[in-house]
């Protein structure tokens, strides 16, 4: 499953496929090299965890991926398809059908119900039915353990709940890949480790592949293969040795508080 | 996104702050009011206007003594004396078209009568004067044919000088009022008419026979009108044309010196008070139309912030799929719903003022359609430009930049 990033595994398999992948930011007199040509692939079912210190390129990498912003150069296949030329509009709808994002810090919608939060993107996929969009977010969000918190507010709910709505949002269009940015960064141990479970999950029972980004070594842990950046390069490319298991660590902490 | 998705979307955002869209929507609220109001007070001046002039009589053609004098000095207008009866005797024979003409002289007396007495305006004329104002007798009757031929000593009394000198609603017909020291019997009182447009009180006059005035009380020959009242159908243009032709074959004028008379239809009269009352209208009306378009830069304003607060929405929406077009028109329809929901409750009020006005401060106001249509027009079309640019500004939004701003 683990692929050996760098080169030479590029082929219809791959979910992500980049080449050369180059970002640079023209502040006027200065010229920020965010990204200065990764070449990798990432295999369907694959949990990669992207690491490195801030400044090392893996957020702006992780964007590139997102089709949240486009590369100055090299190449970008998604499924197959080369979405590095394509248009706004042909983004918006990549973003939409093929891509679920997870955000540091929730990115919820204030005073609006979980129900309707996770509905969002089918308001933007075409037509669908009310009913049918009810349905498949009340499915989502029943699938992240929220099942019994559909008509609450972000701020009726406890922040690992409002980490699973997100990732409820993420899931509800049935996407082939989940970007996670941080998703652990604004919870505390225990509530980190939950969610890594749900991530784990989904990628084990559903094979959703996963790319997330963190700079905890051992949030990384609960992935399949880790990614470090440095200086806007990879700088390692390797599957985890010994995985973590989120089910089994979260089991253990009720046996303490018990 | 569907228009339908698109317009619910608009709506809960705008009930997420609703303090802030009432005081927006308040704005287009008044501006609309104000225009509907001012329109509608302007709308009725005309209209009732134009039922004076209608009252008045439109197929009605003045004739006045022109303004004379040689040389340097210039005297007022009837100050010649060159307009007879026999100018109106003529007009009556010589042109087609005539149904009632009546030569008319005025002068300001007192008049006493045994309770009290009144200075008013007396007015000379024919026996036709009543069938051209359309003016019925309360009591009595007007005078005839045979008391202005015989320059009787008869006089009909408008209401309000009935109510000086008699007392008001009491028939004083039979009684004798003096004027200038004569003996004047009260042949009948006329119904009150009210204020002409020019704002002069109509029933604050004594109507006698014309010749009665230039005999008894001024001692002339001349007169200084002669009303004229037109079949029905007859072109007034082509009439007053051929009146004043035959004034100076009559008074002998030689092409290229001025007429020394002065030939008027009250539809030209009528059109000079409505154009005053219509500038009067645009005038106010713009006044409004300025708060109308302050209003719309408060949801312009209102609209920008809301961009720049909800950056971090727009764009996780643009995260999760929506396109550019779908963010334009989320902030396009936030600001059309916000100007026509003002709009909207602007018309209502302003009904509600117009007819407080009608009400209260006894102005015709008229809420015209058309005065509706436009505005909630305008007010769409203030949603759409004013709401354009920070829509735009939305939907121009980097997604990764729209989601790291703080």
């Amino acid at each position: 499953m683990s692929g050996q990033g760098g080169g030479g595994l590029q082929g219809p398999r791959s979910v992500i496929a980049v080449r050369e992948l180059t970002k640079t930011y023209d502040l006027g007199e200065l010229q920020v090299h965010a990204l200065r040509g990764v070449s990798l692939d990432v295999a369907p079912g694959e949990f990669v965890a992207l690491t490195g210190p801030s400044g090392s390129g893996k957020s702006t990498f992780m964007h590139l991926l997102g089709c949240l912003d486009r590369p100055t150069a090299g190449q970008y296949v998604l499924n197959g398809s080369d979405v590095s030329t394509l248009s706004s509009r042909d983004l918006a709808r990549v973003r939409n059908t093929e891509i679920g994002f997870v955000f540091q810090g929730f990115n919820l919608l204030s005073r609006t119900s979980a129900l309707e939060n996770v509905e969002l993107p089918l308001l933007y996929a075409g037509k669908i039915p009310a009913s049918e969009r009810r349905d498949r977010a009340s499915e989502a969000l029943k699938s992240v353990g929220l099942g019994d918190r559909l008509g609450h507010h972000p701020n009726q709910l406890s922040g690992g709940q409002q980490q699973r709505v997100a990732i409820a949002r993420a899931l509800v269009n049935n996407p082939t890949l989940l970007l996670a940015d941080e998703p652990t960064g604004n919870l505390d141990t225990r509530t980190s480790i939950e969610v890594m479970g749900l991530f784990q999950k989904l990628n084990i029972e559903r094979g959703i592949t996963i790319v997330l980004v963190t700079h905890e070594a051992d949030i990384a842990e609960y992935g399949t293969r880790v990614i470090a950046f440095r200086d806007g390069m990879v700088k390692s490319d390797g599957a985890v040795a010994h995985r973590r298991d989120a089910v089994i660590e979260v089991a253990r902490l009720r046996e303490q508080a018990a | 996104m569907s228009l339908l998705m698109t317009f619910v979307v608009a709506l809960k955002a705008l009930r997420r702050n609703a303090m802030r869209t009432a005081l927006t929507a308040l704005g287009m609220i008044i501006g609309v009011a104000a225009v509907i109001v001012m329109v509608a007070i302007g709308t009725g001046a005309s209209s009732s206007i134009q039922k004076q002039i209608q009252s008045a009589g439109s197929n009605i053609v003045m004739v006045t003594a022109g303004s004379g004098g040689f040389g340097p000095v210039r005297q007022g207008q009837g100050a010649v004396t060159t307009l007879t009866a026999d100018d109106a005797e003529a007009i009556r024979q010589e042109i087609p078209g005539i149904r009632y003409i009546s030569p008319g002289l005025n002068t300001r007396t007192q008049v006493v009568a045994t309770a009290g007495n009144w200075n008013t305006q007396v007015q000379g004329a024919s026996a036709d004067l009543a069938a051209i104002r359309s003016w019925p007798a309360q009591f009595g009757s007007f005078f005839t044919e045979e008391d202005v031929t015989a320059a009787r000593k008869v006089v009909v009394l408008g209401s309000v000088v009935r109510d000086q000198l008699f007392g008001a609603g009491v028939d004083p017909t039979g009684e004798i009022v003096r004027i200038k020291n004569q003996p004047f019997q009260v042949i009948g009182v006329l119904t009150s008419k009210g204020q002409a447009a020019m704002g002069q009180d109509q029933d604050d006059t004594v109507l006698m026979p014309f010749t009665t005035v230039q005999k008894k009380l001024m001692g002339v020959q001349h007169v200084t009108n002669i009303t004229v009242s037109a079949e029905n159908g007859v072109p007034l243009d082509t009439l007053s044309d051929q009146i004043a032709a035959l004034l100076r074959t009559r008074h002998k004028l030689q092409p290229g010196t001025d007429d020394d008379f002065l030939v008027r239809t009250l539809e030209e009269m009528a059109s000079v008070l409505t154009s005053t009352t219509s500038t009067m209208t645009y005038l106010l009306a713009g006044i409004a139309a300025v708060s109308l378009i302050v209003g719309g830069i408060g949801i312009m304003n209102i609209m920008l912030v809301s961009v720049t607060e909800r950056t971090r929405e727009i764009g996780l929406r643009l995260a999760v799929g929506a396109r550019d077009v779908d963010v334009l028109m989320q902030f396009l329809v936030e600001s059309i719903v916000l100007s026509l929901a003002g709009g909207a409750i602007g018309i209502a009020l302003g009904f509600g003022i117009s007819y407080g006005v009608q009400r209260v401060m006894q102005w015709s106001a008229m809420v015209t359609p058309s005065a509706v249509a436009m505005s909630f027009g305008v007010a769409a079309a203030i949603g759409v430009f004013f709401g354009f640019y920070p829509a735009r500004k939305a939907a121009r939004l980097n997604p990764i930049d729209a989601l790291r701003y703080e």
